[in-house]
């Protein structure tokens, strides 16, 4: 599995007047296959991950991900970690769910041929098939999900971060893309409110009030993480 | 439900045509409009794009969908035009707009958004030599095309919970949440892009 190692790391958005502290001296060194992140709004989890493949660049402190800083090696380290936002809507570019799939290996210089196997495979996989050239705006919430989570996948990332990915899905469809999940050979980072999808997690961690304050066994993490918002 | 302008998979010889030959006829037509000036070439030219559609397939209720959104300013277009120039002119004013919008709409309802990417990639290529990125020229036609829906679903979200508190003819109240929806879903486009490797 990737190591992922993050030092002395504290960030904050804004100008000096306006300065909002969102992390505080997290470290922590990441090896196992299945992480949860979890903690109240505004607590940091959602900064801390978009740490992890140079979305935001700390403040102070470093992120590595397999040794490489991801301030100064941002492009290797975003094609090992691929990214999934909460709304599907916000990451789908592309007209129809075929082009969106094909999106990020186009801009990888592969073949046509190559590019049509990899997107033919993705839409069987992740249940598409059938909806190659639909609309990607007219899919459902949770097709809008799979079709998001297929398009950072197909790229076939070492990492793969979920931010939240069922919030905005009912039952039937986080059940889904719980589903795709828990079936992926690939490094998991899910942050989450929903904590049933830890279920077989190796590893949480519990954000509080911008810091890492629990880091455990997912029962322990999940005891201490409803005590504190008891 | 909104399919405004976007790919409508289909095996017709407008489909099989390139990009690049369609958005050739595109800008062509679109140059030459300004010389249609009598009601008989208008009409001919109307008739001309809807063959196009019937040739592709094209479902009316599609067809119409087009060019729904041009009837408000189609209308004061042509009420100003037939006050003052009279209903010829009003015609062929009209007319030239809708027939410029049906083609367009028929480019991008026969073209794949990535095909015309590409033609654009290729056509731009020589602005390298000036500074100029195709490519991502390219992305900014195909992110135009996305966010159409994208904008359209947002103002009717905006228009129902206006809707709902009451607020049924305020134009400030329509206005500013959509431009602030619209800014938000653009700063995580961004990220979004950023995540899957466009600006490496």
């Amino acid at each position: 599995m990737p190591v992922i190692e993050v030092d002395g790391v504290t960030h904050a958005y804004g100008e000096q007047s306006s300065r909002r502290v969102v992390l505080t001296d997290v470290n922590v060194r990441l090896v196992e296959q299945r992480i949860g992140i979890i903690g109240a709004n505004g607590s940091g989890k959602s900064t801390f991950v978009r740490l992890i493949n140079g979305l935001v660049n700390p403040e102070s402190g470093s992120v590595r991900v397999d040794g490489l800083d991801t301030k100064k090696h941002g492009r290797e380290v975003r094609k090992r970690v691929g990214f999934c936002f909460t709304d599907p809507d916000a990451q789908i570019v592309m007209p129809t769910v075929q082009e969106d799939i094909a999106f990020g290996l186009r801009r990888r210089g592969l073949s046509k041929e190559e590019i049509a196997s990899r997107v033919s495979d993705a839409l069987t996989t992740y249940g598409l098939d059938g909806h190659a050239d639909h609309p990607a705006h007219l899919l459902s919430g949770g097709q809008k999900q799979l079709l998001a989570l297929s398009s950072v996948l197909v790229t076939e990332p070492a990492t793969l971060v979920l931010d939240e990915p069922t919030t905005l899905l009912d039952l039937r469809n986080a059940a889904k893309v719980a589903d795709v999940v828990r079936q992926l050979s690939q490094q998991v980072l899910l942050v989450t409110h929903h904590l049933d999808l830890l279920d077989g997690f190796e590893r949480v961690l519990v954000f509080n009030d911008t810091r890492l304050v629990y880091d455990g066994a997912p029962d322990d993490a999940i005891g201490y993480y409803q005590k504190l918002m008891a | 439900m909104n399919t405004l302008g976007l790919y409508l998979p289909g095996t017709s010889v407008i489909h099989r045509t390139t990009a690049g030959a369609k958005l050739a006829v595109m800008c062509a037509v679109g140059v030459g409009s300004i010389f249609l000036d009598h009601t008989w070439q208008v009409g001919t030219a109307i008739l001309v794009v809807l063959a196009g559609y019937v040739v592709a397939r094209i479902p009316i209720r599609t067809t119409i969908r087009q060019v729904r959104p041009l009837i408000w300013i189609a209308g004061f277009v042509a009420a100003f035009h037939v006050i003052v120039n009279g209903w010829e002119r009003a015609f062929v004013v009209v007319g030239v707009i809708a027939m410029l919008v049906l083609l367009a709409s028929l480019v991008t309802l026969t073209t794949r958004t990535t095909a015309m990417v590409d033609a654009v990639v290729f056509v731009c290529g020589p602005l390298r030599h000036v500074g100029v990125d195709p490519e991502r020229l390219g992305l900014l036609l195909a992110l135009s095309i996305r966010s159409v829906p994208v904008i359209v679903g947002l103002a009717e979200e905006v228009r129902d919970a206006q809707r709902a508190r009451g607020l049924t003819a305020s134009p400030r109240a329509f206005a500013v949440p959509l431009i602030v929806r619209s800014l938000r879903h653009a700063d995580a486009l961004g990220d979004a892009l950023v995540a899957r490797g466009v600006d490496d």
